[in-house]
């Protein structure tokens, strides 16, 4: 019985400490702000909906945007 | 682990899991693209193109890389945050398994779930003047997927001190897929499939671009882990007390 007194190793007494979630929030803002603007440049500008005039970004990313499933043309 | 680096380190494994992808997607996905370009020529009177832009070299290459390791860095980076929120609140999960599962749940959510209800489609397949619908439908049903798997979770969370984790996760899988199963059942059907394309073209293009996603997901779930572990027994080697 002496293995149960003994003192737990290290890796027994670790419990995941969860991350605040004030701490997280503005690289949550941050995070999202900028994933949302790669997705829509990748998955849909010159699509759906067109900031930048023409067709270069559409067909630049074309293979990338049908394979990825976004719908294309 | 702070907020910040995990997110950095999301973004970098994204880059890695956007290059293997991309690997998948030249070997298996660019054949069904060809094919389905060599159906939409065939099919369209000789002089009628629009002068062509970007080649289709630059299209299969450099374009398709950039769009996949792009796209890749992105979701990385999503994927860090939904794990920072996660870790720590799945019950005593440690680092790998909190990952493994946190990109098993994205896989499900934002790719599997939508690719069965719309599938994507090869070039040739999809009417342009629908294009506007069709991607305002996509991104309505990924924002339903994710909240169903951001509730189901909660939901599970909740009911796992009453019905045990077993359960609780049972019951939270079945009201995931009843809602994803609603919306799909709800949402207006999209069939632009021209009545003589090659089957087998669309059906390998489907699962070659299923396939890329599963390898970017994949590769996010496994390398975040194993880098996250790997920082915690550092950290936990120079610094001897745990918090």
């Amino acid at each position: 019985m002496a293995e149960a007194t003994a003192l737990p190793t290290p890796a027994a007494t670790l419990v995941p400490a969860p991350i605040p979630l004030r701490q997280l929030l503005p690289w949550a803002v941050f995070g999202l702000l900028l994933a949302a603007l790669a997705i829509y440049f990748v998955g849909a500008e010159q699509g759906a909906t067109s900031l930048i005039g023409g067709h270069w970004v559409h067909e630049f990313t074309h293979d990338g945007r049908h394979l990825l499933g976004f719908p294309c043309h | 682990m702070s907020a910040r680096s995990l997110l950095v380190r999301g973004m970098l494994v994204g880059l890695a899991a956007g290059v293997l992808a991309y690997l998948f997607a030249t070997v298996f996905g660019e054949p069904p693209v060809d094919a389905a370009i060599a159906f939409e020529d065939a099919h369209t009177t000789s002089g009628d193109h629009d002068p062509e832009l970007v080649s289709r070299t630059i299209q299969s290459t450099i374009g398709l890389a950039t769009a996949v390791v792009v796209y890749g860095a992105a979701l990385g980076g999503l994927f860090a945050l939904a794990l920072a929120v996660a870790y720590g609140r799945l019950g005593r999960l440690p680092a790998r398994p909190t990952a493994l599962l946190v990109a098993a749940a994205g896989f499900v959510a934002v790719e599997l779930a939508p690719f069965l209800t719309y599938p994507p489609n090869p070039p040739a397949v999809g009417n342009p003047e629908t294009i506007g619908r069709r991607t305002a439908l996509h991104f309505t049903l990924i924002a339903i997927t994710v909240a169903a798997a951001v509730g189901a979770t909660l939901l599970g969370r909740n009911l796992a001190a009453r019905l045990g984790t077993w359960n609780a996760v049972l019951v939270a899988a079945g009201a995931f897929v009843a809602v994803v199963a609603a919306a799909a059942a709800l949402l207006p059907a999209v069939n632009e499939v021209p009545a003589d394309f090659p089957a087998t073209v669309l059906w390998r293009f489907r699962l070659a671009s299923l396939g890329t996603q599963l390898v970017l997901w994949t590769t996010l779930g496994l390398l975040f882990g194993a880098l996250t572990d790997r920082s915690q027994r550092r950290a936990r080697t120079t610094q001897p007390t745990v918090a």
